[in-house]
């Protein structure tokens, strides 16, 4: 089609592109030209880097295959409630990591809730902390999303498919070879490549659960080269290594099909035939439940902690939870307007959308300094604060964002392309008329993800932010470090709930027809 | 006294400053639940001025900034890690009288001008241990199963404290006494905040904090059931300092709010507000929960450049043994 | 007239050629086997397919590479032939305007094309409301108004029954005609050809023959002919 008129201009994705790569790999540079020089890096920082990999393999390998019994138990179960509970199942993956933390040590620590009820049964505790304690908090994080996109994978499947499959007597088993099983065989990889990007930029998580330094991350090594060492050659060195990491997963992942998130697949289970057995309800509740108890007891008990300080806190603490939600509305308008430029584009040049993906690669602290460095030399940071916040948080979506509009926005041009060209509707009119509204589930998500995403975020403002305009996240971290830890719970449920309210709201609205 | 000497000048030399004096300090100073507000609303009361923090990382954000930097004053380093700031040049001497310093021991650092100081301490719940260690040895060495928490030095100012003091009480055999610890040790938090909180919520027994930290619990929460435990060997003297930038473009404003760090307005504010001793302030003037705290006999406290020099090694070693 | 001059287009190890001419206002089946051309034929005279040789000539002025926009035809797609999230009236005004701003008069126009084919009054309901045959109705009724004098079909109603489907193609000859239209239609089904069309191009393996009278062909079939209609 090399003599088509490209119905949408190019340049406004050449401009988003050039943005994303000039926050996440440009970033790297300045703080790079800022070192003063590059020492090599000592053996605990290779064990850094080997540990890091190995656990971010096993953690998404497990996240992955644990969401295949529940996605399938989501796929083929209608109940009451349904949509709010995979909204609900989504929580953990927002939650920022102060929250989250006490959370899983409440249910899962030395005195939470297993603990007490394996005592009670008379068996030993179990301890969180350790190797086996990381991968489980990042199974906490991430099972939600690898849920998600294997459920999608599920509503795909026509239902034709399970017609034939009823009229041929399918056992579960010629079910799963025929017709379940190929379908993971192309959503899985991609999955699993998503969830190791995520998981190998983890810090905080990894260090108190690891229990400790023998589970130092690549992001911690380069937090303390940063804020104690103050090196920036070995910061940039590092964070130079964690982006080859994440651009060989990423490079990988590109050679599979990630499936799309977000669209409308979520709100009807496909009809099916052989779901009526006693033994496949039996199963599937079995794992309903057991992921539903772990996703969301810690949810709970971040609730009950903090229903008690959450009528105590002070004025300042909504003030900023108003600011917060300010700069997660813009951050979540700035990650659409990035996202949609990125993939218009990309339709016709895909690398772009690899461009994109990069932000994943990056550590937010790297990204945050480079842009401190950088406005320091031609204004006051600190009035830049939430705006660099909404930007910097928009960026680092991008790469879920993309996912979920991406294909939706391939299997628009597929169904519509040629009509639209026939009569003529390009450039803005067919955004407004045919791609907005044929993409408004997914947008609507991603909206929603990046608004939710945004609430939580801690790094950048940190560096940033002046006493008076403080958002929520660092409200908590103030309240804390004042030993004010019941007011910290409180303002973590206002904003653990903020986070979740903003996700409903936007996925809802994408969810209603046009 | 010099300070009111000063104040009188400036207030006599000039009307009311147009640019604010501008602070930089750590979050939880500024915060409006650290000393930050009580001490600006005290000083623009006296000075007729404007004060302005600026918060974040106090020394990285001074660093990247280099000569640039808009700060006049930088309040809230630690001393162990003075020495880089003092190598960056960038700070001025305060030029002021140290003989109202209240300190355990001698300080004569003419730029970094301590404001506060405290114990760096195990903080335990009373009425979960009854037979609290009363020394490192005994720390380390006991079979109690106590469950502990602790910072990471590589991230924590108060974890690195931690590695300093253990080296300074265990000398050569600090790898091999570490190794005994680490058993007892649940987990490593990245900050204070995270280790901070297991303990309250009861996670873990024991948490790595300061002597001065049953204070609020007493004093806020009428909450007396948190106790430092003492150690015979001494604990590791921590003193947060401030100091006047080169650069500054309101010296006398900055050098007045340096001398009013000394004053008892400034000094009266910091055991409530920011939960330490006051660096210039007698015993006998503290309030009451204060006094009543345990408090260390013997003071360990490297300079520096000793901090500066041992650190590494201390670190490394710290880490070898708790990564078996 | 539309005149096909030289054209040649290689995709993998087929190539279609046509080199002829078809009068104006003439109603063309297009038919053949599958896999024969005939869609590509199509594609190539809307503009979605760039020809490697030769060129298709429109009153004498090629289209070159010009956009599907650009040229004077209306189409008719099998499937996704209307906005699934659209109205009727707005599918049907999407044929005068892009941009859906119609004036007070373009507005009325898109009623009275609804009223021509028999959907007075639906003109708020979305193509999931309505029924196969009321689709096809709203898709002619936007041919109506964008008024082009070259109207594609590539078999529109093969998802209707055999009745519903004889009376779109009356319809599609009504609109034609009204509009003094030249219209060629893609087809599987043989009596519709006999109800709707003066010529029919007969493609096979790529080759695109010249139109030729329906009756003419009958009487003396090409072999590929007779093995496709399996008399």
């Amino acid at each position: 089609m090399a003599h088509r008129v490209f119905a949408i201009r190019l340049w406004p994705g050449l401009i988003a592109a050039a943005l994303v790569a000039a926050l996440s790999l440009g970033t790297l540079g300045v703080v790079a030209l800022r070192a003063e020089s590059f020492s090599t890096l000592s053996k605990f920082d290779w064990m850094a880097v080997r540990f890091t990999v190995v656990q971010a393999l096993i953690s998404a390998g497990l996240s992955v295959i644990l969401a295949v019994p529940v996605a399938r138990g989501l796929a083929r179960r209608d109940f009451y409630g349904r949509r709010l509970l995979i909204t609900l199942l989504g929580a953990p993956f927002i939650l920022p990591t102060i929250v989250a933390i006490l959370g899983l040590t409440a249910v899962f620590g030395k005195t939470g809730f297993v603990s007490i009820a394996l005592n009670w049964a008379g068996l030993e505790p179990i301890s969180i902390y350790g190797f086996h304690g990381v991968i489980l908090a990042h199974v906490f994080f991430n099972l939600p999303l690898a849920t998600r996109l294997l459920l999608q994978g599920w509503g795909a499947i026509p239902s034709e498919r399970f017609r034939l499959a009823a009229s041929l007597n399918f056992s579960p088993r010629d079910m799963f070879r025929h017709i379940e099983g190929p379908m993971l065989k192309e959503i899985m990889p991609g999955a699993f490549a998503v969830i190791f990007l995520i998981c190998t930029t983890s810090f905080a998580v990894a260090l108190t659960f690891g229990g400790g330094p023998k589970a130092t991350t690549v992001e911690l090594a380069i937090y303390e080269a940063f804020r104690y060492d103050f090196n920036l050659g070995k910061a940039s060195l590092l964070a130079l290594i964690q982006v080859v990491i994440c651009a060989v997963a990423a490079f990988v992942s590109l050679k599979f099909r990630v499936p799309q998130v977000g669209g409308a697949g979520l709100d009807r289970p496909v009809q099916r035939f052989d779901v009526h057995k006693l033994s496949a309800r039996g199963v599937d509740l079995f794992w309903i439940m057991m992921v539903s108890l772990f996703l969301l007891l810690p949810l709970l008990a971040i609730v009950l902690r903090g229903a008690y300080g959450v009528f105590d806190l002070p004025i300042s603490v909504w003030s900023a939870a108003l600011r917060s939600l300010v700069t997660a509305l813009g951050s979540a308008a700035l990650a659409i307007i990035l996202s949609l430029s990125l993939s218009l584009s990309a339709l016709r040049w895909r690398w772009l959308e690899g461009i994109g993906m990069t932000a994943i690669a990056a550590s937010p602290l790297v990204m945050g300094t480079g842009l401190y460095i950088v406005l320091f030399a031609v204004a006051d940071p600190a009035d830049w604060a939430l705006f660099i916040t909404a930007l910097v948080n928009a960026v680092m979506s991008l790469p879920f964002i993309l996912r979920a509009i991406g294909p939706a926005l391939a299997t628009t041009e597929r169904t519509y392309g040629r009509l639209s060209d026939s009569l003529g509707l390009m450039g803005w009119t067919r955004v407004r008329l045919v791609l907005w509204p044929r993409l408004r589930g997914p947008v609507g998500f991603s909206a929603g993800l990046a608004a939710a995403l945004s609430m939580g975020d801690l790094g950048v403002i940190a560096l940033f932010a002046r006493p008076d305009s403080a958002t929520l996240p660092l409200q908590i971290y103030r309240l804390m470090g004042s030993y004010r830890m019941d007011q910290a719970m409180g303002a973590s449920l206002l904003l653990l709930g903020l986070s979740l309210a903003l996700f409903y709201i936007f996925d809802l609205w994408g969810r209603r027809r046009a | 006294m010099k300070y009111g000497f000063t104040l009188a000048a400036l207030v006599a030399a000039s009307a009311a400053h147009a640019d604010p004096l501008t602070i930089y300090a750590p979050d939880y100073f500024a915060s409006e639940w650290g000393p930050g507000p009580a001490i600006k609303a005290a000083f623009e009361a006296e000075c007729d001025c404007e004060i302005e923090y600026v918060t974040g990382d106090l020394l990285p954000r001074i660093l990247l900034e280099g000569e640039r930097t808009k700060a006049d004053v930088a309040i809230g380093f630690n001393s162990d890690v003075t020495k880089k700031a003092r190598e960056t040049g960038l700070f001025a001497p305060h030029g002021l009288d140290l003989s109202p310093l209240t300190l355990p021991l001698e300080w004569t650092d003419d730029t970094f001008l301590p404001f506060n100081w405290s114990y760096t301490a195990f903080v335990y719940d009373n009425t979960k241990i009854k037979n609290p260690p009363t020394s490192f040895h005994d720390l380390v060495n006991s079979d109690e199963n106590w469950s502990i928490a602790i910072q990471d030095p590589r991230t924590s100012i108060s974890g690195l404290a931690l590695v300093l003091w253990g080296k300074e009480v265990f000398g050569d055999d600090a790898k091999a006494e570490w190794a005994k610890l680490a058993p007892k040790v649940t987990t490593v938090t990245k900050g204070w905040s995270e280790a901070y909180g297991l303990f309250t919520d009861g996670e873990v027994d024991m948490v790595l904090s300061y002597t001065t930290s049953p204070a609020y619990h007493i004093i806020a929460e009428e909450d007396a059931t948190k106790s430092a435990a003492l150690f015979d060997e001494g604990h590791y003297f921590m003193v947060e300092l401030a100091a006047k930038l080169k650069g500054t473009d309101q010296p006398e404003l900055a050098d007045a709010f340096m001398a009013f760090i000394l004053s008892p307005t400034f000094q009266n504010i910091i055991p409530t507000a920011n939960w330490s001793y006051p660096a210039a302030l007698p015993r006998d003037q503290w309030p009451d929960a204060f006094s009543e705290l345990n408090y260390p006999e013997k003071a360990i406290f490297l300079n520096e450049d000793e901090a500066d020099a041992l650190r590494d090694e201390a670190i490394a070693e710290w880490r070898t043994a708790f990564s078996q | 007239m539309l005149e096909f001059r030289n054209l040649r287009l290689t995709q993998g190890d087929f190539t279609l050629t046509a080199d002829f001419q078809v009068p104006k206002g003439a109603r063309v089946a297009v038919i053949g086997p599958s896999g024969a051309g005939k869609s590509t034929l199509l594609s190539l005279i809307g503009g979605f397919e760039a020809p490697d040789d030769g060129d298709i000539l429109w009153r004498g002025k090629p289209f070159g590479l010009s956009a599907p926009f650009e040229r004077p035809i209306s189409h008719l797609f099998q499937d996704n032939t209307l906005f699934a999230h659209m109205t009727a009236a707005q599918n049907v005004g999407l044929g005068l305007r892009p941009s859906l701003r119609l004036s007070k008069s373009e507005q009325s126009a898109v009623s009275e094309a609804l009223r021509a084919v028999g959907l007075e009054g639906l003109e708020t309901r979305r193509p999931g409301a309505l029924s196969g045959g009321q689709q096809s109705r709203v898709a002619l009724a936007r041919v109506l108004v964008q008024q082009k004098p070259l109207i594609l079909l590539d078999e529109p109603f093969s998802a209707l029954g055999p009745a519903m489907r004889h009376e779109m193609i009356d319809l599609a000859k009504e609109v034609s005609e009204r509009l003094g239209a030249t219209m060629l239609m893609v087809t599987h089904d043989v009596s519709d050809v006999d109800r709707f069309a003066d010529l029919v191009i007969w493609v096979e393996g790529g080759t695109c023959q010249p139109p030729r009278p329906w009756a003419e062909m009958k009487a003396d079939p090409p072999q590929g002919l007779l093995d496709y209609i399996g008399t």
